[in-house]
Formats: structure tokens, C-alpha cells, sequence
């Protein structure tokens, strides 16, 4: 024989069951979109903390040769000649092309890199090696695929190679940090040789960091520094 | 901590030989003591391309069957690896009209499957279902393997629609320890130029079937094939951005055809020694 209140308690757990399969998916759904405008929200402070243009004013205005994709040939790059304030230091001048590139050119179809990443730090080691740092924006923006992720790394080096002489290398940060691959497909770990020809990773670490690890641990060191000011 | 036996544990599948699937060494054939110098003259030689690493089928027998088993001589390209990148929650690609990079990548590894064993080639596949390996799980699933290439498929966003491009790693150093033996991260360094062979045979085949393809492979620092000790290309198509799905599907029998040509024209070029290579501490005396 079974008591009333057996029947009761099976009841109240029933309805239980029932109101959190319901109410589960809504509430799961909710911190989704809370932890996406999370995300967006600290992507933009960082941004209006960090001005995207470094101030140019002032300086001369040279010509610079930019790497955008090619509107007529299907995953190649090509040279655009602009006019536009350029520094002597290397790396102001580093930060004025990357900046430029990152605004992209009058075709939007030609674009390499996303339009709502910035260049949050650039630095330039004594070896030459550029260490630049993007916005997450970088690689959750930009179209996934081995073709535009090689497009627009490619556009980055070349346009340090044609414009800025003191750069040999270049490694790619995303917000401060070393990441495995751009959007999924290109690798990121290793430092990308810059030349004439295009791309290819030092030939010379002994493991992917090794070479730049200690001056790089540097160089992340300011960049966490410069976000949290 | 756990990176860092995972790490070491996939290592050991290089120099050992021996498979590890799905970031767990296995514990069939632990070896017993640690390796004599007759032992490592063995493993170092199988590490050049001529002498690839792992016996497949060693691999995969308990520890009382290696024991006992033979080794059996390869003698040629016999293994094929194909990689449908991304899976689970990554669905790589992603279209307008609801494509998905993960989904077209699995249906043309079915076809590529098909046409590879209609070859007479052992096909092992990264993934077959909707999962998400990482890169280290996928390069040691060909890492295991001897005798083998490894093919990673992709669809890109961009491109011109019913194209195809075939990707090969760009120069990484040879890079060797004092004992010749060559670390996880670089483990693609001694198959670079077998690499882009077989990317160019690939990609001239796939020019011949998909005008406006390239002729010949491209060098772009794919994460996937540094860390895959074999013959290693990136195949990706354009694109998940199609307006109707069936324009992509109606290139999967083409690249399949194209990617499996490619594969038997570089067959004889892959000489794989007959020396005997097993697991250290399990090599028949």
C-alpha cells in the first residue's frame, strides 16, 4: 500500500521535471545572449581606449605602397600606391601602414583584414622582429578559410616589407596573446619571414617560440600593461 | 600538466611508433626498459621519408599479439589519411544560406574514401562523425600509421565558386635532437619536399577538372600539416558562400577523382624501406 503523501511528493517532483525542461532552454539561451553582449561591450571599451589611427599629425606625407587583395586575379595581392602621413620611426610608421591597411582600401571587395579589428600594439624588437598586436576581431571577423587567412597575413608582411626596411620577421599576437591559428587554419605559433618573394616561417627556431620567446614575453608583458591602463 | 604529458605521450608516437588516438597513448604495449642504442639506430632510421615511421598494423594489435606477430615489410605508399576538418561546435565555414564547412568536408571524405579504396589504399579517417579531434589527435592518427599520406579538407569562404586549391607547408627547418630524432612541433620538417610533390600532382589534377584552379600547389603555413610526420597537403574548395549547395556538390566526385589520381601518380615516388621497424621494447629478437 502506497501513502497519500508518497503520491503527493511524486506529483511535486513531476512538476518539477516538467518546469525545468521548459524553463532550462529560455534561461540557457539568456546567458548566451548576455555573455555575447559581454563580449562586444569589452571589445568596444577596448577600442575607445585604444584609438585605432596613431596621431599623424604633423608629419610628412610620403607615398607607401599597400597590399590589398586584387580585384581582377583570385587570391593574390596587389600593390596600391597611397599618399599618406609617414613617420621616420619605424615603428609610428610600422602602426601608420597597419592602421591604414586595417581601414581598408576604396574597394571593400579588395579588403584583406576585417574592418572592425584594430591594432592594439606594435613593437619592434632589435633583431627586427615585429611583434603586432590585434584585436580579437581579427580572427572572429575575417572569412574563414586557408585562402583569406594566407590573404591577409600576407598583406600585413608585405606591406611592412615594401614600407618599413627594419622589419625581418613578424609574429602576430590576438589581444596580447600568442594563439594557435588566425581563424582556425593558419598558424600563428611561428614567426613569418618577411620578403620579397612572400611568406615563409624562420627557418631558423629551434622550436616554434624558442627564438622570440624571452623578448616576446617582453613585448606581451607591455601589451597587458597598455590594456589594463 | 596534462598538455604536458599529452605533448610528451604524442612525441613518444613519433619516435616509438606507436598510435595515439585521440590524445591517449596507448597502454597496450608499454615498453619494457628503456631503449638500447641497437633499438634507437632503428627508430632514428625510420625517421627519414625513405624510412617512414610506424607499422599500422602493430599499432594497432594488443601488446601479447606484437609480441608474437611479425613484422611485416611495406613496401610502398599503402595508407591514406584523410583529415574533414572542424567538426562539433567549429563548424569551420559557414555560408550564408546555412552551409557548413564541417558538414561538405565529411561528405567529400565518404567520396574520397570510396575512390581511394577502389585503388587498393587503406584509408584511415580523422573523423567520422561530427566530432571536433584537435590538431594533435588528427596528426597522430597519421603519425601511427607507416607508409602513408595525409590529406586535409577544407572549404574555403572565398574564392572563385568551383575552384579548388591544394596548400603545402612552407620551409621549417630540419630541426633534430642529439639523438636524431625530430620533435612533435616540427614533424612535418623531413617530408617537405614529398609534401609538395604530391600537392603539385594533386593540384595539376584538379586544374584539369576545375578551370580556374590553380596549376600548381601553394605554400601557405597550414597548422594542421606541421605536425603530421608524412606527405602532408591542405585541399580546399570554393566555397560555403555558393548561393545552392549543389554547386559544391557537384564538385565532390571531381576532387575526390582529382585528389585519388594525384595520390597513384605519387605512389611509386614514396619509397618506404623494408626495414623492420616496431616499438622499442617490443622488437623481435
Amino acid at each position: 500500500m502506497i501513502a497519500r503523501w508518497m503520491y503527493w511528493v511524486a506529483g511535486a517532483l513531476l512538476i518539477a521535471v516538467i518546469g525545468a525542461a521548459i524553463y532550462f532552454p529560455a534561461l540557457r539561451s539568456q546567458v548566451e545572449k548576455a555573455r555575447q553582449l559581454t563580449e562586444k561591450t569589452a571589445e568596444q571599451a577596448r577600442r575607445e581606449l585604444l584609438p585605432v589611427a596613431s596621431p599623424t599629425s604633423g608629419e610628412p606625407k610620403g607615398k607607401a605602397k599597400m597590399y590589398w587583395g586584387s580585384p581582377t586575379e583570385d587570391g593574390t595581392l596587389k600593390p596600391v600606391i597611397v599618399e599618406l602621413p609617414l613617420s621616420s620611426d619605424p615603428v609610428s610608421r610600422s602602426k601608420q601602414l597597419l592602421n591604414t591597411l586595417l581601414a581598408g582600401p576604396v574597394d571593400p571587395e579588395a579588403r584583406t583584414l576585417p574592418s572592425d579589428a584594430a591594432l592594439l600594439a606594435f613593437y619592434l624588437l632589435p633583431d627586427g622582429t615585429a611583434v603586432a598586436d590585434f584585436s580579437e576581431a581579427l580572427g572572429t571577423s575575417i572569412p574563414s578559410g586557408i585562402q583569406s587567412e594566407e590573404l591577409a597575413v600576407d598583406s600585413i608582411a608585405r606591406t611592412l616589407e615594401a614600407n618599413v626596411p627594419e622589419v625581418r620577421q613578424l609574429k602576430i599576437l590576438i589581444h596580447g596573446q600568442e594563439v594557435d591559428t588566425l581563424a582556425g587554419h593558419l598558424d600563428l605559433t611561428q614567426t613569418f619571414q618577411v620578403k620579397a618573394s612572400g611568406l615563409a616561417e624562420t627557418p631558423k627556431s629551434t622550436s616554434p617560440t624558442d627564438v622570440i620567446r624571452k623578448p616576446l614575453e617582453k613585448a606581451v608583458g607591455k601589451v597587458k600593461e597598455a590594456i589594463k591602463r | 600538466m596534462s598538455r604536458t604529458l599529452l605533448k610528451f605521450s604524442q612525441l613518444c608516437a613519433i619516435f616509438l611508433n606507436v598510435g595515439v588516438v585521440d590524445g591517449q597513448a596507448p597502454s597496450a604495449n608499454p615498453p619494457a626498459a628503456p631503449p638500447g642504442p641497437t633499438d634507437q639506430q632503428k627508430v632514428v632510421a625510420a625517421q627519414s621519408p625513405t624510412n617512414p615511421p610506424a607499422l599500422s598494423s602493430v599499432a594497432s594489435l594488443t601488446g601479447a599479439q606484437v609480441d608474437s606477430a611479425p613484422v611485416v615489410p611495406h613496401a610502398g605508399l599503402n595508407v591514406v589519411v584523410i583529415d574533414p576538418a572542424h567538426g562539433g561546435t567549429d563548424t569551420g565555414g559557414r555560408g550564408t544560406e546555412g552551409i557548413r564547412e564541417s558538414d561538405v568536408v565529411l561528405e567529400l571524405a565518404a567520396q574520397l574514401r570510396k575512390t581511394l579504396e577502389a585503388q587498393g589504399f587503406q584509408v584511415v579517417q580523422t573523423r567520422e562523425t561530427n566530432d571536433n579531434p584537435s590538431f594533435d589527435d588528427r596528426s597522430a592518427r597519421a603519425n601511427a600509421q607507416r607508409g602513408a599520406v595525409f590529406v586535409t579538407l577544407h572549404v574555403s569562404s572565398t574564392g572563385l565558386t568551383g575552384t579548388a586549391r591544394v596548400y603545402v607547408p612552407p620551409d621549417y627547418s630540419a630541426v633534430t635532437d642529439t639523438g636524431g630524432l625530430i620533435p612533435w612541433e616540427h614533424a612535418q620538417a623531413p617530408y617537405l619536399s614529398l609534401s609538395r610533390k604530391l600537392g603539385d600532382l594533386v593540384q595539376s589534377e584538379i586544374a584539369k577538372r576545375f578551370k580556374g584552379s590553380p596549376t600548381s600547389a601553394q605554400i601557405a603555413p597550414v597548422r594542421q600539416l606541421r605536425t603530421t610526420a608524412a606527405p602532408a597537403i591542405a585541399v580546399e574548395i570554393s566555397s560555403v558562400s555558393v548561393e545552392n549547395r549543389a554547386a559544391l556538390d557537384r564538385m565532390i566526385p571531381g576532387v575526390a577523382e582529382a585528389i585519388t589520381r594525384g595520390i597513384v601518380a605519387f605512389r611509386p615516388s614514396y619509397v618506404v624501406s623494408t626495414i623492420s621497424a616496431a616499438p622499442i621494447g617490443v622488437t623481435p629478437q
